[in-house]
């Protein structure tokens, strides 16, 4: 066990820690964030994807020891009231079934929009791919990714 | 409008229980200071009233006018938690926009069928629903007109304001509530026609939506509370084998370790349900302080394991008595395959379940005959939230939390389990992260009490994603041999299916093209085993519906006639002079969605130079079509087209059905596709993302057109309907691209052999 201080969703925390525990599991058990979700523990569903100074990261594969002084942002902190512009186009088109896979989704793809605004079909898939959504909602997925581009391209 | 009893059989509608102490109240106020303040659903806070009163089972309504309702059945995703409330909403005439909705915990006193499956919620719920709605709706009018001083007759309703046609008093639902609770529940009530419907047949937003994308806690797994353990189970690593002995000193010093305890899922003369499946007599379960310590220390545990003897369980499935046999031995899928081509070309251990005319004399003269075999291999569910349950079981009650399919049915096998009666089991249920069958079977939340009862502490049991994916309950295993006769006119004289599985056979005996064929053989076989196996997404439809609509294509092709058009005829037939009596289902409307997918894809002229499949099907009371297109790109396919064409009777929230319809296609796609679980030596050969492949967003169809055929006819089944089908239009597509007939599920094992050929030839 180890004592970590790290900044999450612009807070400092402190938790006392195996230093190999996943940041997923920090998040959940020791911090009550459960909107990061366990899909396989093994970085092949996204359902844990945070972002780590603005890159998407899946945090069922990164060691709290490894996180050091880097900003980890959860879906949590993805905006103060619920408006970041994909989460809204998230709304707008209705897109969750089930929802769990969701944040990890919506997490992956408000990174993809800050390197790159406007993406094409091509640029969404890539993206997009690591995040599986058992119910299928992927075209639906896609639509709400260029409808948050739209919104952010007109702000 | 429609004039119906209030009372019959609807224990929610006598008063004298809603206002009472009973179950409900207590059930409904953890509801309610759990959730009700915070009134997401539509993205606005709405302000709560300072008192509600419950004028029945379903519904409460604030002095403020504000309404919360409850909706009964569990939420998997397919949308019930929003369509169900939208259907009482629709007969008390409230603004939706003032509408809270909140999950209901399991009540057997108020509610009837609380479970999710057989995409039944909206189909049993519809009156139910409506009469709920409709009842508080006449209390509310009743208490009005004595407010006002007016007739009832002269008052009219709309959005949450009564008002007086002769005269211009208006009063809203919160300034009457508190009257209206303290009146008799009318006797009759009239249900609306359906042409005034305002909210059902228009499109409302996920209750939860909010909720869903700003991380908040709605799933079994977010449980956490205070003083709760993480317990995690290790299992046999094959089907066949069980617990021989476990060193539990050898993860007992390992941090954050409670207890390392040995664990029966059920009571050894319990007798089971349809839902008490389980894998494995016997399990090991670790107990801990946080997740990633019990994970370490699982996988740290010394484990010794033996072969399996025969096991033998007598089950009662819905009242019917069945003996289940789980032969010993270590199964393998070669072995599977060969077993089942075997049973079926030697037609040894067959059951004939219907027969038509002379299938014998129609082959024996035929001008033309077809002859196919179809396989499926096992499939995981693969929920996205792995199974879990919390528990916190004291000598005074069971708090159960989780997501379950079935809480009426758990509330049986955990009362039996702990030796507890089920006034004392209170059951809530949470969203859960997916469904599709895999949670109608709780032997996790026997097993999650079991533990609580037995540490003494509230525990989460969480299956990790391997455990998930090893434990069987699969889809069965499936195969099927077909023969069509074609007379010298190509007509369709003869049809022989011999369907069978491991273990259970996925024959419909009266489904199309029974009925329409005046020679038709149906045949049964199964093959017992003991790889568990459970219901999935639309059972036995999931593979029956694509083998026979890829053989009727081939048969169709063999006719010379465009394959809708081949359909239409045997289904115009079966309207017009149907064989037998027992045909399970209307040929008109089976008929309508292939048009209708027709006119969607403009089949008609804009099939040319497309590769192009279509595939149509009945299960669960509703008809679906599909027609899909799709290239061949990178050694794999890109699925351009898709086409979905839906009766489904009434679509209450025609955005979400139409959300579920373009999952159910993308779903099938992927099964079909990809899925597989298989088996050496009992070992499951997949146990996670990285070796089982899911359809991801790249090989989703880049564009899906889902279209309802329009009718007021009382709504059917709508999640798994539009599962089954997409299967056969995929392969008979697939046709199409390569020129060769896929048989064999996965199909990606099939298009992997046809690009190696390819090379091979070139």
């Amino acid at each position: 066990m180890a004592a970590f201080k790290i900044n999450i969703n612009g807070k400092t925390e402190t938790v006392d820690v195996d230093p190999q525990t996943p940041l997923l599991w920090v998040l959940r058990d020791h911090l009550k964030l459960v909107g990061t979700k366990y899909g396989c523990g093994i970085a092949q569903c996204g359902a844990c994807t945070v972002h780590l100074n603005g890159s998407a990261v899946r945090s069922c594969q990164l060691p709290i020891s490894a996180v050091q002084e880097n900003q980890v942002t959860t879906i949590e902190g993805l905006s103060e009231n619920g408006d970041h512009p994909v989460q809204q186009a998230w709304l707008e088109v209705d897109v969750p079934q089930c929802g769990y896979c969701q944040a990890g989704q919506i997490m992956t793809a408000s990174a993809l929009l800050k390197e790159n605004p406007n993406p094409n079909d091509e640029d969404i898939e890539t993206a997009m791919n690591g995040n599986i959504c058992r119910c299928g909602t992927y075209t639906r997925i896609k639509a709400a990714i260029k409808t948050a581009a739209s919104k952010t391209q007109s702000a | 409008m429609k004039t119906i009893k209030t009372g019959i059989g609807r224990r929610s509608f006598i008063k004298s229980v809603s206002l009472a102490g009973g179950g409900l109240v207590i059930g409904f106020n953890w509801m309610a200071c759990k959730r009700a303040v915070e009134a997401e659903n539509k993205n606005v806070a709405l302000e709560m009233p300072e008192e509600w009163f419950e004028l029945n089972g379903y519904l409460k309504v604030g002095d403020n006018g504000v309404v919360t309702i409850y909706s009964p059945n569990p939420e998997i995703g397919q949308n019930v938690k929003t369509s169900m409330p939208m259907i009482v909403a629709e007969e008390l005439d409230v603004d939706w926009k003032n509408v809270v909705v909140e999950q209901a915990p399991l009540n057997t006193d108020v509610f009837s069928r609380q479970l999710a499956g057989g995409s039944q919620s909206i189909r049993q719920g519809w009156e139910t629903l409506r009469m709920a709605g409709a009842t508080a709706r006449q209390m509310l009018l009743m208490a009005a007109a004595d407010q006002l001083q007016v007739p009832i007759e002269e008052l009219s309703v709309e959005k949450g304001i009564i008002s007086h046609k002769n005269s211009d008093k208006s009063i809203g639902f919160g300034e009457v509530a508190a009257a209206a609770s303290k009146l008799e529940v009318p006797e009759e009530v009239q249900l609306k026609d359906k042409k005034d419907f305002s909210i059902i047949g228009t499109s409302r937003k996920n209750v939860d939506a909010k909720k869903i994308v700003t991380g908040k806690p709605l799933y079994g797994l977010d449980t956490y509370e205070d003083g709760m353990l993480i317990a995690m189970i290790v299992q046999p690593p094959a089907f066949g084998k069980r617990l021989k002995s476990f060193d539990a000193e050898s993860i007992k010093d390992m941090p954050g370790i409670v207890d390392v305890v040995e664990l029966e899922t059920f009571k050894e003369d319990y007798k089971r349900s349809a839902f008490d499946i389980d894998a494995f007599d016997k399990l090991v379960v670790v107990v801990g302080k946080s997740t990633w310590e019990v994970m370490n220390a699982k996988k740290a545990l010394k484990v010794e394991w033996e072969e399996s003897p025969d096991i033998i369980h007598d089950m009662e499935i819905f009242g019917r008595e069945m003996t289940v046999n789980h032969p010993k031995g270590l199964e393998n899928t070669d072995g599977h395959k060969k077993m089942m081509e075997q049973i079926a070309s030697k037609g040894t251990k067959i059951e004939v379940v219907r027969e038509d005319g002379s299938p014998k004399k129609a082959f024996k003269n035929a001008a033309k005959t077809v002859e196919r075999s179809y396989y499926a291999p096992f499939l995981a569910h693969n929920c996205m939230e792995p199974m879990n349950f919390f528990a916190d079981v004291t000598d005074e009650k069971a708090t159960l939390i989780g997501p379950i399919q079935t809480p009426e049915f758990m509330e049986r096998s955990v009362s039996e389990r702990l030796g507890m009666p089920k006034e004392k089991i209170d059951i809530q249920m949470t969203r859960m992260g997916g469904g599709f069958g895999r949670r109608l079977y709780g032997h996790f939340v026997t097993e999650a009490a079991a533990l609580s009862q037995k540490l003494k502490a509230p525990v989460k049991l969480v299956y990790t994603r391997e455990d998930d994916m090893a434990f069987g309950t699969y889809r069965p295993s499936y195969h099927v041999h077909y023969k069509a006769a074609l007379d010298e006119n190509n007509n369709l004289v003869g049809f022989h299916v011999r369907a069978g599985g491991i273990p259970e056979s996925p024959l419909f005996s009266n489904r199309f093209p029974a009925g329409a064929v005046d020679n038709y053989l149906a045949e049964s076989w199964t093959i017992d085993s003991n790889i568990t196996t459970g219901a999935f997404r639309a059972p036995r439809s999931n593979f029956i519906a694509g083998a026979e609509q890829s053989f009727l294509d081939e048969v169709a092709e063999a006719a010379g006639k465009d394959p809708i058009d081949f359909r239409l005829d045997l289904l115009k037939k079966a309207k017009e002079n149907p064989v037998g009596e027992k045909n399970d289902y209307e040929p008109e409307r089976y008929a309508g969605v292939l048009e209708l997918v027709r006119k969607r894809s403009n089949w008609d002229t804009g099939s040319t130079g497309k590769n192009r499949g279509v595939a149509a099907y009945y299960c669960h009371n509703s008809y679906v079509a599909h027609v899909l297109d799709l290239s061949l790109k990178n050694e794999g396919v890109s699925i351009e087209n898709v086409y979905c064409a839906i009766d489904c009777g009434i679509v209450v929230n025609p955005d979400a059905a139409t959300n579920m319809a373009e999952g159910g296609s993308i779903d099938g796609i992927g099964s079909a596709m990809y899925g597989e679980i298989s088996f050496d030596k009992g070992v499951p050969q997949q146990n996670n993302f990285d070796n089982y492949r899911m359809i991801r967003h790249s090989e989703a169809p880049k564009n899906i057109d889902v279209a309802f055929v329009q009718n007021d006819t009382d709504p059917t089944g709508m999640g798994e309907p539009p599962f089954p089908p997409v299967m056969g239009a995929l392969a008979n597509a697939l046709y199409k691209a390569t020129g060769k007939r896929f048989y064999s599920q996965p199909f990606i094992k099939e298009l992997n052999e046809y690009n190696e050929n390819k090379v091979l030839k070139s």
